[in-house]
């Protein structure tokens, strides 16, 4: 049995999704000879440090009770320096302005030899050269398939499926939020206004919704995949950005009666990083409805091959920690 | 243009060699070449269709050495509006002169605005409009788009492409 000490960076949804995936998913690593070992948990807090291995459902009962894990009052950066381990799960809230504590937790744990997994989109799209520079020189694996479509698979599924194939464009809805608002819009035939009220009563946006609405998410998640699967240096400046404020149902309702639905789509190839409402035939693959998520990659080889899946979630987000870890951790 | 040819050839060897070497020296872009090797005309010739694409200054030299090379040009027509697209536009568009966008678009004569829905809400709401526009090809669907770029750009609209159009 192999032992993988690791820290979770970051309690909001996502770390605690991973925590619940790593309690029911713990015998299925022991069949794949893994003992995943968290050894701390922190969150903007504080720490729950245990060498031997803390308890992830106490830790999970705590911060529902109190709003936090913490019992030391130590930082993820300071755990990432101190402790001993080899896995940093970091899962911090984005910033891309700075890219925030993930920036530096993730150049602190390449500093100390520490593998990466991340669900963090911000210091991928300010720092990815950097990032993987920092991987690269200190042997450490990083992965990142969390920070684009949530569980649907883009990355991973370029770089080991589809090996080989040159990927000549990827095509997607990135962005569960837009992707409801508009089907929601045409559903009920009500303004953007409207719907962007109900869908953040209901969660599905966030109080200041521009990060999503204005494109600005799906542009970063195109950054990340130009410079992970097109050895691109892009930055978000390289992004052609338009969102889905100025979309009426109008202009919904008018698609549809001409065999079309309107989607906020990213498209990223060599020559062109673009963000922009699209036409898209009704029975196109690209038409997904709801909060889902959807990526068409065209290949040299293959063709075209379309994934879909949820964007967002803790659980969904967790699953593609959960793969990450076990692709670094089955191969070696 | 794209240009639409029928063609008789003789019925030896040889032939349509001599139907498609004149394409080549004058620059033309074969798109199809439907040849019915089991009809016959009364001429008893072998009828050939082409589709092809080419710039009209180039046609009556074109036809010139089809003849010289003993191929039979039945007929030649224009070949219009192949290729469609519908745009979506949003904002102000009343007020844009959207009389003017189609003009200026009719009057390319390669491309022509066939359909126009139009939805008001309001005096100060954004209106939303489905432009279709038709065109003799790819090229000329680009020209027509970057008229409507042109006019959103000045005008502050928001024009929706279909996926795989680049502006």
């Amino acid at each position: 049995m192999k032992t993988i000490c690791t820290s979770i960076i970051g309690f909001g949804a996502i770390g605690q999704g991973v925590a619940e995936v790593l309690l029911s998913k713990k015998e299925y690593l022991e069949s794949l000879d893994l003992d995943v070992r968290v050894i701390a948990v922190v969150d903007s807090r504080g720490a729950t440090i245990d060498p031997a291995g803390v308890d992830l459902a106490a830790c999970l009962t705590r911060k529902r009770e109190t709003g936090t894990v913490a019992l030391e009052k130590i930082s993820g950066l300071e755990v990432i320096k101190t402790l001993d381990h080899e896995l940093v799960i970091e899962t911090t809230p984005t910033n891309i302005e700075t890219g925030g504590a993930g920036l530096l937790n993730m150049m602190a744990a390449f500093e100390t030899g520490k593998d990466v997994v991340t669900s963090n989109k911000g210091p991928l799209t300010l720092k990815y050269r950097e990032l993987q520079k920092a991987a690269k020189a200190s042997g450490s694996k990083f992965r990142f398939e969390a920070t684009v479509g949530g569980s649907m698979p883009v990355i991973n599924l370029v770089n080991e499926v589809l090996a080989g194939n040159e990927v000549r464009s990827i095509k997607g809805i990135l962005n569960g939020t837009c992707n409801y608002i508009l089907s929601r819009m045409l559903e009920e035939k009500a303004s953007y206004t409207d719907i962007l009220a109900e869908s953040m009563e209901l969660g599905i946006a966030e109080t200041d919704p521009s990060y999503d609405v204005e494109g600005i998410d799906t542009a970063c998640k195109l950054v990340i995949l130009a410079n992970a699967l097109f050895g691109l240096e892009a930055t978000y400046k390289d992004v052609e950005v338009t969102g889905i404020t100025k979309i009426t149902p109008d202009a919904l309702e008018m698609a549809r009666e001409n065999g079309y639905v309107i989607k906020l789509i990213g498209e990223v190839s060599r020559e062109r990083l673009l963000v922009a409402p699209r036409l898209v035939p009704i029975n196109h693959p690209l038409a997904v409805g709801g909060t889902l998520n959807v990526a068409s990659v065209e290949t040299e080889l293959a063709g075209e091959i379309t994934v879909t899946g949820k964007g967002a979630g803790p659980i969904e987000t967790a699953s593609a920690v959960l793969s990450d870890l076990i692709s670094i951790y089955r191969e070696c | 243009m794209r240009i639409s040819m029928d063609l008789e050839l003789k019925d030896v060897p040889g032939q349509m060699l001599l139907a498609l070497q004149p394409l080549s020296e004058c620059r033309a872009n074969l798109i199809t070449v439907v040849h019915h090797h089991q009809k016959r005309t009364p001429r008893n010739t072998m009828p050939v269709q082409l589709v092809l694409e080419t710039k009209p200054e180039n046609l009556e030299l074109l036809k010139a050495r089809l003849e010289a090379n003993g191929v039979r040009v039945v007929r030649v027509g224009e070949h219009r509006f192949r290729e469609s697209i519908s745009v979506v536009l949003i904002g102000h568009v009343i007020h844009t002169g959207i009389q003017d966008t189609i003009n200026r678009i009719d009057k390319t004569g390669f491309a022509e605005v066939v359909d126009l829905s139009l939805s008001m809400p309001g005096i100060e709401m954004p209106s939303s409009a489905l432009i279709k526009i038709d065109a003799v090809g790819k090229e000329e669907i680009q020209q027509a788009l970057a008229i409507l770029k042109d006019v959103s750009a000045k005008k502050d609209l928001l024009m929706v492409l279909p996926i795989g159009i680049q502006a």
